[in-house]
């Protein structure tokens, strides 16, 4: 529905002083009668139906992060001042993507979203457009994107909505992604039934650019011109970003359910290239990509990150159809579109890249002297507002948050009343269930579906630890991102459970022999409006704040999102924790399968008895209760260090971090993925199970070829660093001397049928 | 036996990539005068018996859970008669006739 069908004329500017009495449909459009009360006092009138409509989307929960800018204000003031995170920071939050640096000239971007409700109502669509999205947020800072990376959450995995929403999830990531030409290096794939009717879809982007191509969304210098690029502007999305995305699901109200948007990959592909030839060729003064509220947004944020003014004609706007409304058009998020600031005598140059690269452009406005974001249509100015009241200055919430009633009797579910496995028959039963459960399977048949090698860079991906993609084919300058987040563990304790996935991520990138250096965020979590869920959140934040500012990884940007909540059932409270690391030579990266017979596997860390959320008690017992396991950042930085140290001085031939599932788990896998057995021992004073189902933290396993035993054992020594000898890399069985053995085909077998037999 | 068939097409408002690069390739080939192409996809369902209300309500079902994908696309359902002659029998668009046989 649009503003406009409310009257029959145009409610131009000069119309609204007027009439001042006309009713807005500002309900409908996701405003709440105090934030239509400062509108009209922000501008002394009533606005007219465009102002409302860029005001309704800029101003939803999405677009403002008015529930959750209080508490995202903590990522920079605890961010880290100091250390090589800190210092290699060249963009922070706040921008469309943190750049970081990584040497040798060379800077990295990289960002992840949500694209949560979307696709959820168009699941293939929904994840397709996601991925659009992140990378042209990438491109808008001059970077040439070279990676995608995905953590999802679905429902049950026996759930029949679940066999709707994966695949088409899944083919709408491969199919925008492959087609885009990027390899997809790694995310994650959880089930549970607190996803059943919120879905996550988080997307990550990675680009690469030189220190001096970074480049920054503003408009400044009067009389440059705005030029809009791209696809032609049409009817989808409309009000997605303040409706779809900002307000819980309703059965009662289908109507909320607007159009969604379809991704065009090709013409996305156009866009990076034509972009970056923009950017090379020094003809761009400020950019923007084309989002969620369209235009509103990237006129409001362009102008108000400038200096001046700006002036739109939405007359030039292209149009793929020529009926829609003035509202429609500025709240429109069709796909694929970014604009440009460009000074007037570069302008000529500009449209001809464009129209090498078949992208349609069109110079729509310009930069004016005043502080008005002024737009006209049909000759008459419908728009006139100061800019920085619609981008930035909109409502904040402090919204009441309390710690839930039932989050004490939760944490007191000890799960060590739990029938435990006694002998190794129950022991090798468990492995086995544990290792072909939904969330512990060989994910492949579904990162299969995505191309992982493309543009021939990746040197790790999935099911490895972290994604690595080389940047310099000179001199093997890489990075390692990895994602991650445990909602079990947040749910028990969401201050924790942040801490434990930026730990759980950074211990991924080291574990590969790259050095964490930076941090994105995907918070995704329920409605701010519900006390319970605005805990979690608040908790959440102050645990991932203080646990970057303790590992010295600064947040760079990423997202939230709210509202993931059907009716009373919110999701668990979901901090997905992106860390990006870098390797100085791609050769030395370590892989986590074991590959040669007779090298030593070494457990690094503490084991001790902790089973609250873990794997373990969900596959055994469908049990959620006690205390996630605990977090020591200390010792995660020095599990760090001796893993970099072992790659760099290639002490060691595989590693591999212990988390979901514990050490048998890691096992199972470094084993399956070199196809050799191993024979372990368990160590002394520990309990069988406890050893091999613990999830305990800050632990990896390494394989370490007999050669380099003492050197290695002597750093872990000289370090204070626990390296427990618990077995030899032999034989086609997983064997727990004592316990059981496992040959290796039947452990591939319950690992990998899982999934296909679901899905496939 | 006879034939119904489903047409399926992009809801109008949603983006047509496909007819698009059609679009754009027509002046490429000499074809001038067409100003947009929107590209769908025609099922022709030989049904068994005779095509009732009750038929159509199904083959209506199995177009609106299936053959479409009603968030982004409408269908209409029509009859053809022995001699290709064509009747409408209801669309998947708002105003939908359920079934409706002429």
């Amino acid at each position: 529905m649009s503003p406009q069908s409310h009257s029959h004329s145009l409610d131009t500017v000069k119309h609204a002083e007027q009439t001042p009495e006309t009713d807005l449909p500002w309900k409908e459009l996701g405003l709440k009668e105090d934030e239509y009360a400062r509108i009209r006092d922000i501008l002394g009138r009533r606005p007219t139906g465009a102002e409302l409509a860029m005001y309704s989307v800029m101003w939803s929960e999405h677009c403002s992060y008015k529930s959750s800018k209080v508490h995202l204000r903590q990522f920079g003031e605890k961010a880290p001042t100091e250390g090589p995170g800190a210092e290699a920071m060249l963009v922070g939050i706040g921008e469309q993507a943190g750049v970081v640096d990584v040497g040798q000239g060379y800077a990295v971007t990289f960002k992840v979203e949500s694209h949560n409700h979307p696709s959820y109502v168009e699941p293939y669509q929904g994840a397709a457009t996601g991925i659009g999205g992140i990378v042209r947020d990438i491109i808008a800072m001059g970077a040439r994107p070279v990676a995608v990376m995905d953590p999802l959450r679905f429902g049950a995995a026996d759930h029949p909505d679940t066999k709707r929403v994966l695949p088409g999830v899944v083919a709408g990531i491969g199919g925008y992604g492959n087609c885009l030409g990027l390899p997809n290096i790694g995310g994650e794939v959880v089930f549970d039934a607190c996803y059943q009717g919120n879905p996550l879809v988080n997307a990550l982007c990675v680009g690469v650019m030189k220190h001096e191509d970074i480049h920054l969304a503003k408009a400044a210098g009067t009389g440059n011109k705005v030029i809009l690029y791209g696809a032609r502007t049409g009817g989808d999305g409309i009000g997605g970003a303040s409706i779809l995305a900002s307000e819980t699901f309703d059965d009662e109200k289908p109507s909320k359910r607007p159009a969604v948007q379809v991704g065009d990959p090709f013409q996305e592909k156009l866009l990076i290239e034509c972009t970056l030839e923009a950017f090379h060729a020094d003809l761009v003064v400020g950019i923007q990509d084309l989002g969620a509220a369209g235009l509103s947004c990237a006129t409001s944020e362009l102008a108000s990150n400038g200096s001046g003014g700006m002036r739109v004609e939405l007359d030039d706007v292209p149009l793929r159809d020529s009926s829609l409304s003035p509202e429609e058009i500025l709240m429109s998020e069709s796909q694929e579109r970014m604009c440009a600031v460009v000074e007037p005598d570069k302008v000529d140059r500009f449209l001809q890249i464009c129209e090498k690269w078949e992208v349609t452009a069109t110079v729509v406005g310009e930069v004016t002297d005043g502080d008005r974001l002024e737009i006209f249509w049909h000759g008459e100015k419908i728009v006139d507002v100061d800019p920085r009241t619609v981008a930035h200055e909109g409502p904040v919430y402090e919204r009441p948050y309390a710690r839930p009633d039932w989050q004490d009797e939760l944490q007191a579910d000890d799960p060590a009343q739990l029938p435990r496995p006694a002998n190794g028959e129950e022991l090798r039963a468990a492995t086995l269930a544990l290792v072909a459960s939904p969330n512990q399977a060989a994910k492949s048949w579904i990162t299969d579906q995505y191309d992982r090698y493309v543009l021939g860079d990746t040197v790790l991906a999935q099911p490895e630890d972290s994604g690595m993609i080389r940047i310099d084919p000179e001199t093997g300058l890489g990075v390692a991102v990895s994602t991650d987040g445990n909602g079990r563990y947040a749910k028990l304790d969401p201050y924790e459970g942040a801490r434990l996935a930026l730990a759980e991520s950074y211990r991924n990138v080291a574990a590969t022999g790259a050095r964490p250096l930076a941090v994105t965020d995907c918070l995704n979590f329920g409605s701010p409006e519900d006390p319970a869920a605005m805990w979690q959140f608040a908790e959440a934040c102050r645990g991932l704040a203080d646990a970057c500012k303790e590992l010295g990884t600064p947040v760079t940007g990423g997202n939230v999102s709210l509202y993931n909540q059907t009716g009373e059932a919110a999701i668990h409270p979901t901090p997905v924790v992106g860390v990006l690391g870098v390797i100085d030579d791609v050769a030395r990266r370590t892989p986590m399968a074991f590959r040669d017979e007779g090298h030593l596997i070494y457990l690094l860390g503490d084991t001790r008895e902790e089973f609250g959320g873990s794997a373990w008690s969900q596959v055994a017992h469908g049990h959620l209760g006690g205390r996630p396991p605990r977090v020591d950042l200390e010792r995660e930085r020095l599990l760090a260090e001796i893993l970099i140290a072992a790659s760099r001085d290639g002490m060691a031939d595989a590693a591999h971090d212990v988390s979901d599932g514990g050490v048998v788990q890691a096992l199972a896998e470094s084993c399956l993925k070199g196809g050799k057995g191993a024979r372990i021992v368990v160590p002394d004073g520990l309990d069988p199970f406890v050893f091999l189902f613990s999830e305990s933290q800050g632990r990896a396993l390494v394989a370490i070829p007999r050669s380099e035993e003492v050197r290695f054992t002597d750093m872990c020594a000289a370090r204070g660093m626990p390296a427990a000898r618990i077995g030899v890399v032999d034989g086609d069985a997983l064997e727990v001397q004592g316990q059981f053995s496992l040959p290796l085909e039947e452990l591939r077998r319950h690992h990998e049928a899982t999934i296909p037999e679901l899905f496939g | 036996m006879a034939r119904v068939v489903v047409d399926v097409m992009l809801k109008p408002e949603i983006l047509d990539p496909q007819g698009q690069a059609v679009q754009r390739a027509l002046p490429r080939l000499g074809f001038e005068g067409i100003s947009d192409v929107r590209q769908g996809k025609r099922f022709e369902l030989e049904v068994e018996g005779p095509v009732d209300r009750d038929a159509l309500a199904r083959i209506h079902e199995l177009a609106e859970t299936f053959l479409a994908n009603t968030v982004i696309e409408d269908f209409t359902v029509r009859v053809e008669d022995a001699d290709g002659n064509e009747r409408p029998a209801g669309t998947g668009t708002a105003a939908a006739s359920e079934g409706a046989v002429a």
